[in-house]
C-alpha cells in the first residue's frame, strides 16, 4: 500500500510485518520514532504475540536482545551513536554467538563534542564486530531492507545491522509501499533457530574457548560473511521478484558504463550524488556512481567490477578513521588491488553538516582534473583551523577547543556551501 | 497421627533426613536430584560458590520440574564449569558477558512468554563483581521492570575469578590484591561497599533473601519458595573463597557458619521491601573467631592487635543484630 509517511514510521511496520517477537528499546536520537511505533503497536495490540521491553540502557537492550534470541524468537532492536558505542561489548557478542537479531542503526555521529545529526561514525566503529551491515539510500529501501534482513539473519545465523541515516531518512516523510502481510509471509518464513535454550534438549551456549579452537571459531565467522556475499544478491533479486521493485544488493551503479570519474557512496547520499551526475553527464563529463549497500560483508569483487575500467575514483564517506582518513576507501582500495587509477578519499557530512549538490560538483570537477588531494574533508572551513592552531601554538591554557570555535564563529545556519 | 520430629544430636538443631516428609527432605538426598552442576568440574577445593550453585540449581530444578533455562555472568563459576568441550551443567545454560547476567535473563524470559512456554523459569548468577559491581545497573533494571527471572549472587567477597581484587562487596579491612595489606591502614577501607539485598529491597520486588552454604536446607528452601512465585526475586547467598580468603579448604562450611553466628552476614528473607522472617542466631561468637581463620585479616591480629579496627568489625556485627534482631 503507497502512503505517505515518516522513514521511522515505515522502518517500524516493516519490522511489523516481520512478526518479532521480542523488541527492547532505550531512547537514543534519531532512533526514538521507530521503538516508539512499534511500543506503540504491540500496546495497541496490532502487533500480537510479541514482548516489548523498555530496557535501562543499550548494554541491556542488546543483552535482552541476546537472551531472547538464544531461547528461539525473532528479536528486534533499534539505536544509535553514542547508544551503539554503549552497547559494543553485547554487539560483538550478539555475533560470537551466532545470533540472528535484526537491529536498526539511525546514523548519527560520535561525541565529544556531542553532535545529533547524522554521519557514519557509529555502524562504523562496529564494522569488524562480525555483523552484517546494510546501508539503505532511500525510506523504501530503508523498508526493504528489514524484510530482507531477518532472512539472510535467520538463514546464516548471524545479526544484522541496517543503516538509515538518521534525520535525512529517519525523520524525512516520503512516499513508500508498504507491501502487505500475506507478501511478508511468503518471503520470510517463521523463524527456526539452529540453537536453543530449551529444558527438553539442554545445551551449553557461551562456554570457553581456547586457542585450540577460538581462530576456527573466527573463521567461521568469517566464512558466513563470505556466503552472505552470494546471498544478499539472491535475496534482493528474489525480493524483487515477488514485490516487484529492486532494493539492497551489494552494490549498485549509476552510469557507470563509460565513466572515467566514479563516485563511491553509502546511504541516503546518494540520492544527491546521482543529481550532480545527471547534471555533470548533461554537460559532457563521463562520471557515474557507485553505492555500496553492503559494507560487511565487503563486496571486493563486485566492487572491483564496478570501479575498474575508471580513470580515478572518489570515495566519499560520511566517517573518519581519524590518524589514517578513509574507511570505506580501505575497501574500496583493496578491491582495486594490481589496478592503476587515481583514488580520493572526501570525508564529507561530519556531524550532520550538509552536503550540497554545489559542493560535490566542485569537488568532483577537482577530481576530473586530479586536483584533489588524497585525502579531502569536504567544505572544511581553513580560516577556523588556522585560527584555532595558531591560537593553540601561543598559549597553553587555551581551553576547550569545540566551545572556543563556537565562540569565533557565533551563532550561524547550518547551511555550508 | 503427627510425628513429632527427633532431634538427632543433642543440642544442635540438626535433624535426621529420613525422620522428615517427603517434602521437607533436602533436595540433595533425593536420588532423582538432577546433578544440574555435576561433578567433575575445575573448583578449587572448598569452593563455596560450586557448594552454593549446585544446591541452589537443584533446587530450582525439582521446584520446576526440569524447566529451568540458567543464565551466568562472566567469573569463576562460568570458567571452572564449562572450559569446552567439558561442561558440567546439565541444565540449559547461556553465558553472555559480565554484566549482563540479569538482562539476559529478562530476555530469555521475554522469549519464554513470546512463545508461551508458561511452566519454563528462569534464573541468572554471577558472583560478587557481576552483579554488585559490573552487572548492577542490568540486575536494576531487571528488578524495577518486575521481570520474570530470579537472580543468585554468591558472594565470595572480591574479584576471584581475576586474582582477588576489591569489589563493592568486599569487606572493611579484608587484604585484596588491590586493597593490600600495607600502610596505616591496611586492607580495604572502611565506611565502603554497597548492601544488594537491601538495595534489592527498595525495589520492593516480590522476594529477596539472603542464604548461606552454612545452612544449605535453608539455602533450597529459599530457593524453592522463589521458584514458586513470580516476577522479580532476588538471593543473594554468601560463599566463602578459601583461595581468596587464606583460609584452609576444609573451613568453608565453618567459616560461612561464623559469618552467620558473629551477626557479619545476616539470614533473613523478605516480602515486597519488608523483611519478614530472619535466621536467629543460636550461639553468639565474636568477630574475631571469624577473622582469625582468614589470611585476609591476618593484619588485624599483628603483636599488638588493631584493637580499634577489630572493634569496629563487631560494631557491624553487633549493628546487623540489633538492625535485624537476630538475638529475639
Amino acid at each position: 500500500m503507497l502512503k505517505q509517511t515518516e522513514g521511522s514510521r515505515a522502518v517500524a511496520e516493516a519490522i511489523a510485518l516481520c512478526r518479532p517477537q521480542v523488541i527492547c528499546a532505550y531512547p537514543i536520537t534519531p532512533q526514538t520514532h521507530i521503538v516508539e511505533g512499534l511500543g506503540e503497536m504491540v500496546k495497541g495490540g496490532e502487533l500480537v504475540n510479541c514482548e516489548f521491553i523498555n530496557v535501562e540502557s543499550e548494554f541491556a537492550a542488546m543483552s535482552v536482545a541476546i537472551g531472547a534470541s538464544a531461547a528461539g524468537v525473532r528479536t528486534y532492536t533499534a539505536t544509535s551513536s553514542q547508544g551503539l558505542l554503549f552497547m559494543a561489548e553485547a554487539v560483538y557478542n550478539a555475533a560470537g554467538l551466532g545470533l540472528p537479531i535484526v537491529m536498526t542503526i539511525g546514523n548519527r555521529a560520535i561525541g565529544a563534542p556531542i553532535n545529533i545529526w547524522n554521519d557514519h561514525s557509529d555502524s562504523m566503529s562496529m564494522r569488524d564486530a562480525g555483523w552484517i551491515q546494510l546501508y539503505a539510500e532511500t525510506n523504501q529501501e530503508a523498508l526493504d531492507l528489514h524484510i530482507q534482513a531477518f532472512r539472510l539473519a535467520e538463514e546464516l545465523s548471524c545479526p544484522v545491522m541496517v543503516c538509515v541515516d538518521g534525520f535525512i531518512l529517519t525523520h524525512a516523510y516520503e512516499r513508500v509501499d508498504v507491501p502487505t502481510q500475506e507478501q511478508v509471509d511468503v518471503f520470510l518464513p517463521p523463524y527456526e533457530p539452529r540453537q536453543i535454550l530449551d529444558p527438553a534438549d539442554p545445551v551449553s551456549i557461551g562456554a570457553l574457548v581456547g586457542p585450540e579452537a577460538f581462530t576456527e571459531v573466527r573463521y567461521l565467522a568469517h566464512h558466513k560473511q563470505l556466503r552472505a556475499l552470494g546471498l544478499i544478491p539472491h535475496l534482493a533479486a528474489e525480493f524483487k521478484k515477488q514485490f516487484g521493485r529492486g532494493s539492497g544488493g551489494l552494490i549498485r551503479s549509476y552510469r557507470t558504463e563509460d565513466a572515467e570519474t566514479i563516485v563511491v557512496a553509502l546511504g541516503s547520499l546518494n540520492g544527491t550524488v546521482q543529481e550532480v551526475v545527471d547534471e555533470m553527464r548533461a554537460r559532457g563529463s563521463l562520471i557515474g556512481s557507485v553505492s555500496i549497500c553492503s559494507f560487511r560483508p565487503f563486496p571486493l569483487a563486485a566492487s572491483r567490477e564496478a570501479l575498474m575500467h575508471a580513470k580515478r575514483v572518489v570515495v566519499l564517506e560520511k566517517c573518519l578513521a581519524v590518524g589514517l582518513g578513509g574507511i570505506v576507501s580501505d575497501g574500496v582500495r583493496k578491491s582495486l588491488s594490481g589496478i592503476v587509477l587515481n583514488g580520493y578519499t572526501v570525508i564529507a557530512g561530519l556531524g550532520g553538516r550538509a552536503i550540497t549538490r554545489g559542493s560535490l560538483t566542485r569537488l568532483f570537477e577537482d577530481a576530473e582534473r586530479d586536483e584533489l588531494e588524497q585525502v579531502t574533508f569536504l567544505d572544511l572551513n581553513a580560516d577556523v583551523i588556522s585560527y584555532e592552531l595558531e591560537r593553540e601554538s601561543k598559549a597553553r591554557r587555551t581551553g576547550p577547543t569545540a566551545e572556543a570555535i563556537l565562540r569565533r564563529i557565533g551563532t550561524v545556519a547550518s547551511g555550508i556551501g | 497421627m503427627e510425628e513429632t520430629i527427633k532431634f538427632y544430636q543433642t543440642g544442635t538443631f540438626t535433624v535426621g533426613n529420613r525422620l522428615l516428609k517427603d517434602d521437607q527432605r533436602t533436595v540433595q538426598a533425593d536420588m532423582h536430584r538432577t546433578n544440574s552442576l555435576n561433578s567433575g568440574h575445575r573448583a578449587c577445593q572448598g569452593c563455596g560458590e560450586a557448594l552454593g550453585a549446585r544446591y541452589a540449581i537443584d533446587a530450582a530444578m525439582q521446584a520446576t520440574n526440569n524447566r529451568l533455562i540458567a543464565v551466568n555472568a562472566t567469573g569463576c563459576l562460568e570458567v571452572f564449569s564449562t572450559p569446552y568441550p567439558q561442561t558440567s551443567w546439565q541444565v540449559p545454560w547461556i553465558h553472555s558477558l559480565f554484566g549482563n547476567a540479569a538482562a539476559v535473563a529478562s530476555g530469555v524470559a521475554a522469549a519464554q512468554r513470546a512463545r508461551g512456554n508458561t511452566g519454563v523459569r528462569v534464573i541468572a548468577q554471577g558472583g560478587d563483581g557481576g552483579t554488585t559491581d559490573i552487572g548492577f545497573g542490568c540486575l536494576s533494571g531487571m528488578f524495577e521492570r518486575n521481570d520474570d527471572v530470579l537472580y543468585i549472587c554468591y558472594d565470595n567477597e572480591a574479584y576471584m575469578n581475576t586474582g582477588v581484587q576489591r569489589s563493592s562487596a568486599t569487606p572493611p579491612a579484608a587484604r585484596t590484591a588491590t586493597t593490600p595489606a600495607v600502610g596505616n591502614f591496611p586492607g580495604n577501607v572502611f565506611g565502603t561497599g554497597k548492601n544488594v539485598p537491601r538495595i534489592a529491597m527498595a525495589h520492593r520486588i516480590p522476594y529477596v533473601a539472603t542464604a548461606s552454604v552454612s545452612n544449605l536446607r535453608d539455602l533450597e528452601r529459599k530457593v524453592t519458595y522463589a521458584m514458586s512465585i513470580d516476577g522479580a526475586r532476588y538471593i543473594h547467598i554468601f560463599v566463602p573463597c578459601p583461595l581468596g580468603w587464606g583460609s584452609a579448604s576444609e573451613d568453608t562450611i565453618k567459616i560461612a557458619r561464623l559469618a552467620v553466628e558473629t551477626g557479619l552476614f545476616p539470614l533473613f528473607e523478605a516480602h515486597h521491601g519488608e523483611v519478614t522472617a530472619r535466621t536467629p542466631i543460636r550461639h553468639k561468637v565474636p568477630v574475631t573467631d571469624y577473622l582469625k581463620l582468614q589470611k585476609r585479616y591476618a593484619h588485624l591480629f599483628r603483636n599488638p592487635p588493631d584493637e580499634a579496627r577489630i572493634g569496629l568489625i563487631q560494631m557491624m556485627a553487633d549493628r546487623n543484630i540489633a538492625d535485624y534482631g537476630l538475638l529475639n
